[in-house]
């Protein structure tokens, strides 16, 4: 009876677990229905809020996108004759493309780092208690706001070859330097780049900077961590995300550095300042499209790499801090 | 705490010299601004000889960089403001070109990076990185494929060539998303239980968090916009329709008596921009709340 009542509870537990682990199942599936809808409607509704821009793109952007692929591909915009990669290798064997490519090649590998790095310095140094902080801030800032065609103009009166730079230089027994028409261009254009944008970079770090928990930088200091350790381990992995964004928004700002080498040397400017942009500008002018859209997608393609390697080494970072 | 102290001074010290040399520049403009033509092209003259063939005879060779007026002069002023409508008139182009193009790319991308957010996935990954590259592309590449689109569209030549480009450009979006993402998932979450739904969140949340961010984007996009040289060129054949940035830069190598003057004048809608969003611009986003991240 004993044994009997033992196996029928034993039974009846295990109807019951069995009931309930069906229960559940039900339960989960009904439970992943519902879910399931609202994410729809969620993303559906999400999709509406983009819709504006992805039209706009789409129009404005990935349309022309697509035109200029296939102009990459033809021999001229009135035969419309595939000639597949006949255009990429011309392009690549032409020696002005060559010069140009490796000229904004050398200017951002050092023009952006240099962005970086100097404007993560400025915002330590404004990190600082230092008297008038917002003062310096705001006039960092400054560059920003000075017109591009101003901005040449005062540049050409600093370097030009009778100019202040000299002048000064001329104190300390330089001789004089012709700016523009020497190897020196791309000092003056890099000057002139950082000038512009070290102001905005330092800002984005400044808020980075101010967000890293107060709570971990104290217990590295109790635990008698040095400055430069604090640095290193907390502040450069807490910045990672910031790095990127700076990075990213300096190499499109680099290549907004056309227009003031445009207006202060004009279509032919000298050899080290001869961009990529140049040699667009001017293939463009003699109404080469296909020269054209092939050197665009041979860039965009450059282009990609670099920034998913950045994007890739930056979720590595960032994971490792989240952990 | 004398090491400390003296770390202080040194900071400070290297503070200001960054500062004069940052500062130089814009101070020379509005100094200059106050120098009487004649005065101007005796200073800079040297400069332009090789710009114009065999037109004026330069009082000197040497350019003279000077902060002080010898005497200060409104001339340039009462040329640019009074005496040639001209300029007034590009300056309202500039305004009514640039001012929709900033409150509609904020309005557009806003929602967009909060799609960007809020979405999860590879495709969302891949269309937004689509967007950093597009933002990247050079204007050179899709000025002709630009100028096609618009002409199938019928709105060369009119303001809208230059507007519509402007709303949807991926820069704003791309910059908003990068500070949304900074906003604690746990406020996003917490309004989720109480019920909220999307709009209100994107509304009651986002958009209060994200003020500053706003604010230092639209910053961004008007000096980039107010500074536009290319594509008005090329999209606008009607000079009457130029902004400002075009007319300045033709000045530069024409009439450098007067560049000054106009360059001050064209900084001052930057200027009172920036002072009026510098505190925004400094915030990104703030959130003091009870969250711990």
């Amino acid at each position: 009876m004993k044994l009997l009542g033992k196996q029928r509870n034993a039974k009846f537990k295990n109807m019951q677990s069995k009931e309930l682990h069906e229960h559940k199942k039900i339960n989960q599936r009904k439970h992943k229905r519902v879910s399931f809808d609202m994410k729809q409607r969620r993303r559906l509704s999400l999709g509406l809020y983009m819709a504006p821009s992805l039209t706009g793109v789409s129009i404005f952007f990935i349309l022309p996108f697509i035109v200029v692929f296939y102009y990459s591909m033809v021999d001229n915009p009135i035969n419309n004759e595939f000639v597949f990669f006949d255009n990429f290798i011309n392009v690549f064997s032409n020696g002005a493309f060559q010069l140009a490519a490796m000229n904004t090649l050398k200017f951002s590998m050092v023009a952006v780092p240099l962005a970086v790095l100097l404007s993560l310095g400025l915002a330590m140094l404004l990190d600082h208690k230092i008297p008038y902080r917002s003062q310096f801030r705001t006039f960092f800032l400054t560059p920003m706001m000075v017109p591009v065609a101003s901005v040449v103009l005062i540049f050409q009166v600093i370097f030009h070859y009778n100019g202040a730079m000299n002048d000064v230089l001329s104190i300390f027994g330089i001789s004089k330097i012709d700016w523009f028409k020497s190897s020196y261009a791309q000092v003056v254009i890099i000057i002139l780049f950082l000038w512009k944008n070290l102001g905005y970079n330092m800002i984005l770090f400044m808020a980075a900077i101010s967000s890293i928990p107060k709570d971990i930088l104290e217990v590295a200091v109790l635990e008698s961590a040095s400055p430069w350790q604090v640095f290193i381990n907390i502040k450069i992995r807490y910045l990672s995300s910031t790095i990127l964004f700076v990075t990213i928004l300096s190499l499109i700002s680099s290549f907004k550095v056309f227009r003031e080498i445009y207006l202060l040397t004009s279509d032919y400017p000298y050899d080290t300042l001869y961009m990529l942009q140049h040699f667009m500008n001017n293939t463009f002018r003699s109404l080469d499209y296909q020269k054209l859209s092939a050197a665009a997608i041979i860039m965009s393609i450059f282009m990609i790499i670099i920034i998913g390697a950045l994007f890739i080494t930056e979720n590595r970072f960032g994971k490792d801090m989240e952990e | 705490m004398k090491e400390k102290r003296i770390r202080l001074y040194i900071a400070t010290i290297v503070a200001a010299i960054i500062a004069i040399l940052f500062l130089m520049p814009i101070i020379l403009t509005i100094c200059n601004s106050f120098m009487s033509a004649s005065e101007i092209s005796s200073n800079y003259g040297a400069i332009f000889e090789t710009n114009e063939k065999g037109g004026k005879v330069f009082i000197s060779e040497k350019v003279n960089l000077k902060f002080i007026p010898d005497m200060v002069s409104f001339s340039q002023y009462i040329t640019v403001l009074l005496k040639s409508p001209e300029y007034l008139l590009k300056f309202w182009n500039s305004v009514i070109l640039v001012v929709p193009i900033m409150v509609f790319q904020l309005g557009v991308a806003s929602l967009t990076s909060y799609g960007f957010t809020r979405l999860k996935g590879r495709l969302k990954e891949i269309v937004f990185f689509m967007y950093i590259i597009l933002m990247l592309m050079p204007y050179q590449v899709t000025l002709v494929p630009n100028y096609l689109v618009s002409s199938w569209l019928h709105i060369i030549n009119t303001k809208w060539s230059i507007w519509l480009p402007g709303i949807f450009s991926p820069f704003a979006v791309f910059l908003l998303t990068k500070f949304m993402r900074r906003i604690p998932k746990g406020v996003i979450e917490a309004a989720q239980i109480d019920g909220a739904g999307e709009w209100q969140i994107f509304r009651k949340i986002c958009m209060p968090l994200c003020k500053g961010a706003l604010c230092s984007v639209a910053i961004l996009v008007f000096i980039d916009y107010w500074n536009m040289v290319e594509q008005p060129l090329i999209l606008l054949s009607d000079p009457e329709m130029h902004p400002l940035s075009i007319f300045l830069s033709k000045i530069n190598s024409g009439e450098i008596g007067l560049a000054f003057a106009v360059a001050t004048i064209y900084m001052v809608p930057c200027l009172l921009v920036f002072l009026y969003g510098e505190d925004y611009l400094v915030e990104g986003i703030t959130y003091q709340g009870g969250i711990k991240g």
